[in-house]
């Protein structure tokens, strides 16, 4: 007997299209040991979520096997259960209603639920609101009936997916603690909590293991311990330190071009996608650089200045990185003379410069070839979608186009006719 | 600015490309309408109606006969719904024949359908069962399909995190029915039945007052009342029996829908609190009323809570195998290979028959779609003409649309088919008598869907573009052109189509009517299905039937659905 009380191993989840095959998780081992507070974290699309269903059961891997107390695992999980970010709650059930009917799904009789049902309540402090409905609550108190309600269910392993990235700033940090609380007090009979998150600092504050994961395909790179006391500071320098190892990782290091840019679709090796960012956002955060000491900042400490969440920030610093306006190392993102020129530069010069960037990305250069060799330099959105759909997801693929259509209509490559759904060729780019 | 509630809202199933699930529902459809043919052909050629009485005192009785084959053929209609969406949601085999075959049986005119259905009943029961059994399943084939089709659409649209919670909560079937899937349809489930009981109201006073020839095939009931009423030239009469269904209407709304739809307000998905949720008096009176409270929880509390445990405690906890998919089960296989071989047969037969009509029947039959599609064009145009003018005028103005709204309202709700008679009484002895009657009819059943959605429309225009049009100075025609027309096409269209649809099916009435002893008939293919089903030339009445059911079709994918479509990428205002 292992103290496990979740294994993971060798877990691959695949989706097929057609012809197309799509990796989401690639080989992932992950064990969970009883009275651990995991967090999973890593960049959107990395696969947390799909990580987190798989565990639960609620839908089982392509490939590789769940172990759960060393059995393997089939069906839905019934020791565990998740907390949602978008609550998951039922807008026609009260805030009792809601927590008991997760109680009666396991045919606990009438007058027991309810009072279990008021206890829970009583304890995450919604006492006196078991008769409000949803929409009459906040976000930080709808995420409260959330926990009851799985507390509810008294499960063995508690998932959290991302439970806090839909609430206000205090209201998050107010129940982050009240978790903590409940948690560290033993009263409740979880033995373990596997969080979901692509909140850096809220993982270093929380968990006893950082679990990273890279996307493309969605694998683990890193486990990191966090050894420090609970309850932590933030001030703490060794709290600052783990949170700047974390970015450091997450935000990797500027590699040579060519690693940089990879391949076009249809080529050998990886495409590199296209960060899903607004080009006003970026030239928001060159300016920022461009007026920092050394055109240098920690990405840390510009994620606290800037309000942004690691996760937008790191898609930011991955554009900028991808365009070649800055390079990162070690934690620090730091702004390059074409970066400077670009943030300097007046509205109709950064077009210029920002087109002559996006035609170097294989795949501007494949689009654009594909334009200049078909009829009329236009071409149907289906169909550069299909060929996208070699390299990625179809979900993704479309998030590709988008993103593509959107950068080339700023550089004023690319023109597009959404009624027509026809993609064009503007005549500076023939 | 309060917007106008939906009052009709058709949610049009996505657009599809002609697949073989269409050539699989019109087989279909043609092998229904020879097999009732067939059965047809022993119908008695000679049929009684009842003889219906004028007094005052008779007409609850009437009302009575009326609601009876309402709520028989809703009730029927919400168990299909239930079975055919719970299949079309669950397996992707039956979801692609069930989706087509929704969309075709949508979009034709059932009313076409009620000459088979009364002749080849007939002609297998008693004639007075035939009679009240066709007119069930006519009004439950116009009810059915949307509100089969808003709960296929409910439960393929339920978040993902409500269904997940669902599952890892191990909820078991009847509790994922009862706390997620019933609840989340609820409301679109009742505005689609408000919806569905108007359409009703439309066929049940034409299925009353169908007679062809020797064969006379009222129904006993207020529709049959009112064309009686009108035959006798007897005004009193006329005024009481349409007081009497406009009480009926307005009371069902009152007592009916509108509690409804206050109390469903409580499942909306939306987080927030509405800004002017749907509010009833009677729903109030009814929740204030303690004593009622108390009837309530004694008598039917009770028992629901009672059944509610059973079943959960009854039917196994979810969840303890892994959900798959959407699957095909492996007996659609078997049944396919023999619904083929049914269709296909059939197929030959029903051409077997067609085969018999000479080539100038084909000619006529022809003629008569051009026509009675011209009719339909010209209420279109008319209906058009006055309601965008008055639909953006009302609109525009909130106090005119808060006090005007009531009154359309009732206006609507009179099924048109209802004032046919009283429209001829009026303008049959004009030049053109039948004809304009038949035109006024389709005006009356048409204009009504384009006034409501037109004033929708029109209070739905963000106040910041109204007074960016002001600021900007735009001339009248300029604004019309730049603003209104653009930000009402999306209504126009989703009126006209509805509005097109009770068209079609006015023709099969209005082409052809006996009338004060006399009968009348104008060029157009619903008189053709009259003229058919009267003389008993069932190679004709199939005929005229399926070009009719083609005709229509063909215009709705032609034109119609290329219409919404781009009413609905382009000009949407939201």
């Amino acid at each position: 007997m292992s103290d496990n009380l979740l294994e993971l191993k060798n877990i691959s989840q695949i989706y097929s299209s057609g012809d197309s095959k799509f990796t989401a998780i690639k080989e992932v081992d992950l064990a969970l040991h009883e009275g651990e507070f995991a967090a999973l974290m890593g960049p959107t699309g990395c696969g947390k979520s799909t990580l987190l269903r798989i565990i639960t059961g609620l839908q089982a891997p392509t490939s590789g096997r769940v172990l759960y107390r060393d059995q393997p695992l089939e069906g839905v999980n019934p020791h565990a259960t998740i907390v949602f970010q978008t609550f998951a709650l039922f807008p026609w059930l009260t805030v009792q209603e809601n927590v008991e009917v997760a109680l009666k799904a396991r045919e606990v009789p009438p007058k027991l639920r309810t009072t279990r049902a008021l206890d829970l309540l009583d304890r995450v402090g919604l006492d006196g609101f078991e008769n409000a409905y949803p929409r009459e609550l906040s976000g930080g108190m709808l995420q409260k009936v959330g926990f009851a309600r799985a507390m509810a269910v008294e499960p063995e392993l508690l998932c959290l997916d991302e439970p806090f990235s839909a609430l206000d700033v205090l209201s998050a940090e107010s129940l982050r603690g009240e978790l903590l609380e409940l948690w560290t007090s033993g009263h409740i009979p979880t033995r373990a909590i596997l969080m979901a998150t692509h909140h850096i600092e809220e993982a270093v504050f929380m968990a006893d293991r950082i679990v990273v994961m890279d996307k493309d395909p969605g694998r683990v790179i890193m486990n990191l311990k966090v050894d420090l006391p609970l309850p932590r500071n933030r001030k703490d320098p060794r709290f600052i330190n783990l949170v700047d190892r974390v970015y450091m990782v997450l935000a990797g290091q500027t590699q040579p071009e060519h690693v940089e840019l990879g391949t076009a679709p249809g080529e050998p090796g990886r495409t590199r996608a296209l960060p899903h960012i607004n080009i006003d956002d970026l030239s928001g955060l060159l300016e920022r650089l461009d007026n920092m000491p050394n055109n240098r900042a920690d990405i840390y400490a510009l994620a606290q200045e800037l309000q942004l969440n690691s996760d937008e920030l790191l898609r930011l610093i991955e554009a900028a990185e991808l365009l070649g306006f800055a390079n990162v190392a070690y934690g620090d993102i730091t702004l390059n003379p074409l970066g400077e020129t670009f943030a300097e530069a007046s509205i109709r010069a950064r077009k210029e410069i920002f087109a002559t960037r996006i035609r170097r990305l294989p795949l501007f250069k494949w689009l654009l070839s594909l334009l200049r060799a078909s009829d009329k330099k236009q071409m149907e959105w289906d169909v550069v979608q299909k060929a996208l759909e070699l390299e990625f997801h179809e979900e993704e693929a479309e998030r590709q186009l988008d993103t593509a259509i959107d950068w080339g209509r700023y550089a004023e490559l690319l023109a597009y006719d959404d009624s027509s759904q026809i993609l064009f060729l503007e005549p500076g780019a023939a | 600015m309060t917007p106008i509630p939906r009052v009709f809202k058709f949610e049009l199933p996505p657009w599809r490309r002609l697949a073989w699930g269409d050539v699989v529902v019109f087989l279909g459809l043609a092998l229904l309408l020879y097999a009732g043919i067939r059965l047809g052909l022993g119908a008695p050629t000679v049929i009684k109606g009842p003889e219906i009485e004028l007094g005052p005192r008779v007409l609850p009785y009437y009302v009575g006969l009326s609601l009876k084959r309402m709520v028989w053929a809703y009730l029927l209609s919400i168990i299909f719904s239930m079975v055919f969406g719970y299949l079309a949601a669950r397996s992707r085999t039956a979801e692609k024949v069930l989706i087509p075959l929704l969309d075709v049986l949508q979009s034709i005119p059932i009313l076409s359908f009620l000459p088979v259905a009364l002749l080849s009943f007939s002609a297998i029961m008693p004639t007075p069962w035939a009679l009240e059994l066709s007119s069930i399943i006519l009004i439950f084939t116009s009810q059915a399909w949307n509100i089969a089709f808003s709960w296929y659409q409910s439960l393929t649209t339920i978040p993902r995190n409500l269904q997940q919670a669902s599952t890892v909560f191990r909820f078991n079937p009847w509790l994922r029915f009862r706390v997620l899937e019933l609840p989340f349809a609820a409301i679109s489930l009742i505005w689609n039945s408000m919806a569905s009981w108007a359409g009703g109201w439309f066929f049940l006073m034409a299925a009353e007052i169908f007679s062809v020839g020797e064969k006379n095939f009222r129904l006993p009931g207020l529709g049959a009342y009112l064309q009686e009423a009108a035959n006798r030239n007897n005004l009193e009469s006329i005024i009481l029996g349409l007081g009497a269904l406009i009480l009926t209407i307005v009371f069902l709304d009152q007592l009916v829908w509108r509690p409804l739809l206050a109390w469903s307000e409580r499942f909306t998905m939306s987080l927030v609190e509405s800004d002017n949720p749907p509010t009833s008096w009677f729903y109030n009176a009814l929740r204030s009323s303690r004593l009622l409270n108390v009837f309530l929880r004694g008598l039917l509390r009770r028992p629901f809570s009672r059944v509610d445990e059973w079943l959960t405690h009854r039917l196994p906890v979810g969840g303890v195998k892994a959900p798959i998919g959407r699957r095909t089960l492996w007996f659609y296989y078997p049944l396919g290979a023999v619904g083929a071989a049914v269709l296909v047969y059939g197929a030959i037969l029903a051409a077997g028959m067609l085969w018999q009509l000479r080539l100038e029947q084909w000619g006529e039959i022809a003629l008569g779609v051009l026509f009675t599609l011209l009719r339909v064009v010209a209420a279109l145009v008319i209906a058009l003409g006055w309601t965008i003018p008055a639909g953006v005028a009302i609109g525009s103005n909130p106090r005119l649309s808060a006090w005007l709204q009531p009154v359309v309202q009732i206006a609507a709700s009179v099924p048109a088919t209802a004032l046919f008679p009283i429209l001829l009484l009026l303008v049959i002895s004009l030049p053109g008598g039948l004809n304009l009657a038949a035109i006024l009819l389709m005006l009356l059943g048409t204009q009504w869907y384009l006034l409501f959605n037109i004033i929708a429309g029109a209070s739905a225009i963000p106040r910041e573009l109204r007074d960016t049009a002001n600021l900007l100075q735009l001339s009248r025609w300029e604004r019309w052109r730049s603003l209104i027309l653009p930000a009402i096409f999306p209504y126009v269209v989703t009126g006209a189509i509805a509005a097109v649809g009770g068209a079609w099916n006015a023709s099969v009435v209005a082409e052809y009517t006996q009338f004060g002893g006399r009968t009348y008939d104008t060029v157009g293919v619903g008189a053709l299905i009259a003229k058919a089903t009267g003389a008993g030339d069932f190679p004709l009445l199939l005929a005229a039937t399926l070009s009719l059911i083609l005709a229509v079709v063909t215009v709705n994918r032609l034109f119609w659905q290329r219409l919404y479509r781009l009413a609905e990428e382009r000009y949407r205002l939201d």
